[in-house]
């Protein structure tokens, strides 16, 4: 009898120590992740229910007033439909570029080192670094790419100054810094398949593009939604090069949301403006988020 | 930061206890470039020198990018507790600064009659900007207005006088078609970066103001002003003589320096530069006119924080003073092609010297006549924007300049009703 | 597959190849010559290492070099302690309630630092954060992918090393230490390469977050230097640019097959 309580006990106190033990390991990222990730998306929305204070008219509580004000905002509307045509264009795009490049770079072509890496230098390169050299590439008159186009006879384009062409070379510029960057994932699926499925439809007298879409996409597909997910994300956050290429003109044609909040806070010092656009990103992150777990869910329970 | 108010509080009595003789006056300086690279080292030269003079102060100057930039960095570090006693930024930026309480007038630290006769050294035009409700916020520094570079030898192939640059507006469209051929254009004026300046500028000369003196009212929608932005996009689409859509203020030096185009409009900031890179004969000449000739003032201000300490806002004011002086800004003004800011600058040796070796060093300094204050308003930077945007919106034909401005004028209204 | 079409595939893969370092060459072209040849292709014109001294002149870029150095040691450092304790504890410690803070965790993926900038400068400023390289790196160190990561490579350590570990009088941390750590090597190199081309090359919350030329990492600096009032100078700043790129990317090229390598056992698929 004693023995057992004993056994009981040791192992009561042993899941109390080991509880203990978790969370002690666990508060360190509990806290860094309360300071900037909790705590100031609460505090945004806080924010962004009080009107700006300046000398005359001292901040005090609006409710919606910021949300409303957005909503008339011709310049927000503007930038969210930038931001929506920006994501449906470098996504696809860029996805559709990394897998043709992974299965380049997978296949027995020759220098195929040198491919590999060029695919992939973009990605290491700040984008900072790489809009400054994409500056030039689009210089009217005697940027590079005009005097390419010049050799065709081609008349000169004003790439950057036209709202009818700078959202597209805003996103050329980005779909070439990341499909490099998504090939990687998918030239590390393309290598854990095995080499008899290749060899099997091969005797069976399919198709390179027969195996392709029957066997290798469908094996593809978790890497596609994971890099899915990435590509949502960065079209958000990859906003570095507005600073170089365009600042957000010619007349907001290039201005993203994020870029719009930067404006806001820190060049208009608007921080209630900025805070509402924030929480209707995180809003809509919040429902990407989720949807991003259904299948994560399902992935872990394979697992 | 109170742990690190607390901090620099004990530094602070620490070294004075150490070093009683040596009470330091630390300055933090923030201030934007012109044409970026070297200019930091004359600056970091100046106040070297000013260090010299004056052992008891020590300056930091931050260089923090462009005019945009400055002001961000310096408010930011405001904000954040940071040192930040003065900074240079855009003249324009008055308005903003005094709104949001950070920046003392001068007449609060200008005791001595020497100080006050300083303080009226200036040309009249440099000050408007600084000048607000009777008082005096900014001291010109690296002020500007705009000229026009045009390539002489171009000028000699098109069979025109390289010796007479356009004076009215219906000559600069003729000189412009006789200038344009396949290889080049006639005219580049930039519609990036800072388009309501050079609208501005062309404004005056179709003799309307976009502003109120006050800065709450602005007339974006006057006829006359929309007049105006129709004869900017009638450069390219009716008369051919400018590419279509915005001009780059970034590249448009390198492209008058390519030979991408005869005449361009710049500030005079860039008059260096293209003397030390032109591989032409070039000239500068002040902006046509159409009613009146005209050019807004550019550029910018000294201005003290308030948050600095009486013994810092005296430093500080030295610090100006030094900068100002004519022989700094003599040097400043042959680095750059900035004004030398007081007639008495234009007086000293090195930029006598300068002048007569290089006469266009002289046409923005003749220009200030004619010339008028930046557009400034409360809410600027937002006002500006929407302007900017109007104009951009009707250079690259998205709209028409009376739709463009119409909203424009519009949203300015929206911001500036809370200031009325 | 006829011999043709695979020729014009190998052809076509070499030219997008070729597009796509086609900017990094044109710098290294503009760098070496003066910008009237640079742009006109000037194929005879003289090579010239001026305009690596003119950028050199021009900013204080060795402590630029420190300060992204220091930037991205920190963060890194900060991210495999947070995330190696983190992982471990959600991947082999019995917490109740682990599973709701595990959504709680993962949810940082998508409230990424860079949206919150407006809330995080005040939480910055707060802590007395600003313009300091700690208020640059301190928002990314608790990384939801990071403990993710480690999360799913501590899972699969196989339980017996742990017991035999405890059987011979080992700590929790100790075993840790000695037998989830050893046995993660690989996730570690994969991260580090991850996170050490993220943070060099971050720009927004750097140039938010620092005021002054003691904590300006590269990109930042480059931003500023690169962006004068009065316009740009081509080959300089490609010289700047160069200059900002070279290491990491040297890094990079040496590294590349550890790189794929490492993310093939990290298991990210």
């Amino acid at each position: 009898m004693t023995m057992t309580a004993n056994a009981t006990d040791f192992y009561h106190s042993e899941r109390r120590r080991r509880a203990i033990h978790g969370w002690l390991l666990l508060t360190p990222t509990l806290v860094m992740l309360t300071a900037f990730a909790f705590y100031p998306s609460i505090a945004t929305v806080w924010t962004s229910l009080f009107s700006r204070g300046t000398r005359r008219n001292p901040s005090e509580f609006v409710g919606l007033e910021n949300y409303a004000r957005l909503f008339e905002d011709p310049t927000f509307r503007e930038v969210a439909l930038n931001n929506i045509l920006y994501a449906a264009v470098t996504i696809p795009i860029s996805i559709a570029i990394a897998l043709v490049m992974a299965l380049w770079a997978n296949s027995k072509i020759p220098a195929r080192g040198f491919v590999r890496s060029a695919y992939f230098t973009p990605t290491v390169l700040p984008m900072i670094a790489a809009a400054n050299l994409w500056l030039f590439f689009y210089t009217p008159g005697f940027g590079v790419l005009d005097q390419i186009l010049s050799l065709f006879g081609a008349p000169s384009v004003n790439w950057l100054g036209q709202p009818g062409t700078a959202l597209w070379a805003v996103c050329a510029v980005t779909v070439w810094k990341e499909s490099g960057f998504f090939m990687i994932f998918y030239l590390a699926a393309l290598q854990t398949i095995p080499e008899d499925l290749r060899e099997a439809a091969e005797i069976e007298g399919a198709s390179r593009w027969t195996y392709t879409r029957r066997v290798v996409l469908p094996l593809l597909m978790p890497t596609t939604l994971f890099v899915l997910v990435n590509a949502l994300i960065n079209s958000v956050k990859l906003i570095d090069h507005l600073f170089i290429l365009t600042k957000g003109g010619p007349s907001n044609s290039t201005k993203l949301i994020l870029y719009y909040i930067w404006e806001s806070a820190f060049a208009f010092f608007d921080a209630p403006a900025a805070a509402a656009m924030t929480v209707i990103v995180l809003i809509v992150l919040g429902a990407v988020a989720a949807l991003q777990f259904r299948l994560l869910d399902r992935r872990i329970h394979y697992q | 930061m109170l742990r690190y108010t607390t901090a620099a509080a004990m530094l602070a009595a620490t070294t004075a206890i150490v070093n009683p003789a040596q009470a330091e006056t630390e300055l933090t300086m923030y201030y934007p470039i012109a044409v970026g690279g070297p200019l930091t080292a004359v600056v970091d030269g100046i106040v070297a020198e000013f260090e010299e003079q004056n052992p008891d102060i020590s300056v930091e100057a931050i260089y923090a990018g462009n005019y945009d930039d400055t002001r961000i960095k310096a408010l930011a570090a405001l904000n954040s507790g940071d040192p930040a006693q003065l900074a240079v930024m855009f003249s324009i930026d008055a308005y903003d600064l005094i709104e949001q309480d950070l920046i003392l007038p001068f007449d609060e630290v200008v005791t001595s009659d020497e100080e006050k006769a300083w303080l009226d050294s200036f040309y009249p035009a440099l000050m408007a900007n600084g000048t607000i409700e009777g008082q005096t916020w900014g001291v010109p520094f690296q002020r500007s207005t705009i000229v026009a570079y045009y390539n002489k030898d171009m000028f000699r192939e098109a069979g025109l006088d390289p010796e007479n640059p356009p004076k009215t507006w219906d000559e600069l469209v003729e000189t412009g078609k006789a200038l344009t051929n396949d290889d080049h254009y006639g005219l580049m004026i930039p519609s990036t970066g800072y388009p309501y300046w050079m609208f501005q500028a062309l404004a005056i000369q179709n003799g309307k103001e976009l502003m109120s003196d006050d800065g709450l009212t602005t007339k974006f929608d006057d006829e006359k002003v929309v007049e105006t932005l129709d004869f900017w996009k009638s450069l390219s689409t009716e008369h051919g003589v400018m590419p279509e859509g915005t001009v780059e203020w970034g590249t448009l030096r390198q492209a008058f320096l390519e030979g991408e185009t005869a005449m361009m409009w710049h500030s005079t900031g860039n008059l260096t530069a293209v003397k030390n890179n032109a591989e032409f004969d070039f000239g500068v000449a002040m902006l046509p006119g159409n009613e009146r000739l005209g050019s807004p003032t550019g550029g910018g201000n000294f201005y003290i924080f308030k948050d600095a300490s009486e013994e810092e806002r005296k430093a500080a004011l030295e610090l100006i003073k030094f900068m100002t002086s004519p022989e700094q800004a003599a040097k400043w003004s042959i680095a750059t092609g900035y004004m030398g800011v007081s007639p008495a600058a234009y007086e000293t040796e090195a930029l006598k010297a300068y002048t007569a070796e290089f006469p266009p060093a002289l046409v923005a300094r003749d220009q200030l006549e004619h010339a008028v204050a930046e557009f400034s308003t409360f809410e600027t930077a937002r006002v500006r924007e929407g302007l900017n945007n109007a104009i951009q919106a009707t250079l690259t034909g998205e709209k028409s300049a009376e739709e463009a401005l119409g909203e424009a004028q519009q949203s300015a209204d929206r911001l500036l009703s809370n200031y009325r | 597959m006829s011999a043709l079409a695979r020729h014009a595939e190998a052809a076509l893969a070499l030219l997008v190849a070729m597009v796509w370092i086609s900017p990094l060459m044109f710098a290294g072209w503009a760098a070496f010559h003066a910008p009237t040849d640079a742009i006109n292709f000037n194929l005879a014109a003289p090579w010239t290492l001026e305009n690596f001294r003119t950028a050199w002149d021009g900013a204080p870029w060795l402590r630029y070099f420190l300060n992204t150095f220091l930037l991205v040691t920190s963060v890194l450092a900060g991210q495999f302690f947070l995330c190696t304790l983190a992982g471990f504890a959600f991947a082999q410690v019995e917490i109740p309630g682990k599973d709701v803070i595990f959504v709680l965790v993962l949810l940082q993926l998508f409230i990424l630092p860079e949206v919150l900038i407006v809330e995080n400068y005040a939480v910055a400023a707060q802590l007395g954060l600003l313009d300091s390289i700690l208020g640059i790196g301190a928002p990314y160190m608790a990384s939801a992918f990071g403990i993710f990561l480690m999360r799913q490579t501590f899972k699969s350590v196989p339980k017996e090393l742990d017991e035999a570990a405890r059987v011979e009088g080992c700590s929790t941390l100790g075993v840790l230490w000695r037998v989830y750590v050893p046995a993660a090597r690989s996730t570690y190199l994969a991260y580090a390469l991850v996170s050490i081309a993220t943070h060099w090359n971050n720009f927004l919350w750097p140039l938010i977050v620092t005021n002054s030329d003691t904590t300006r990492p590269l990109t930042v600096g480059l931003s500023i230097f690169a962006a004068p009032e009065n316009g740009v100078d081509i080959s300089v700043i490609s010289a700047a640019t160069i200059m900002v790129i070279a290491p990491l990317l040297i890094l990079f090229l040496v590294f590349q097959r550890q790189f794929v390598q490492a993310f093939l056992r990290a298991g990210i698929k």
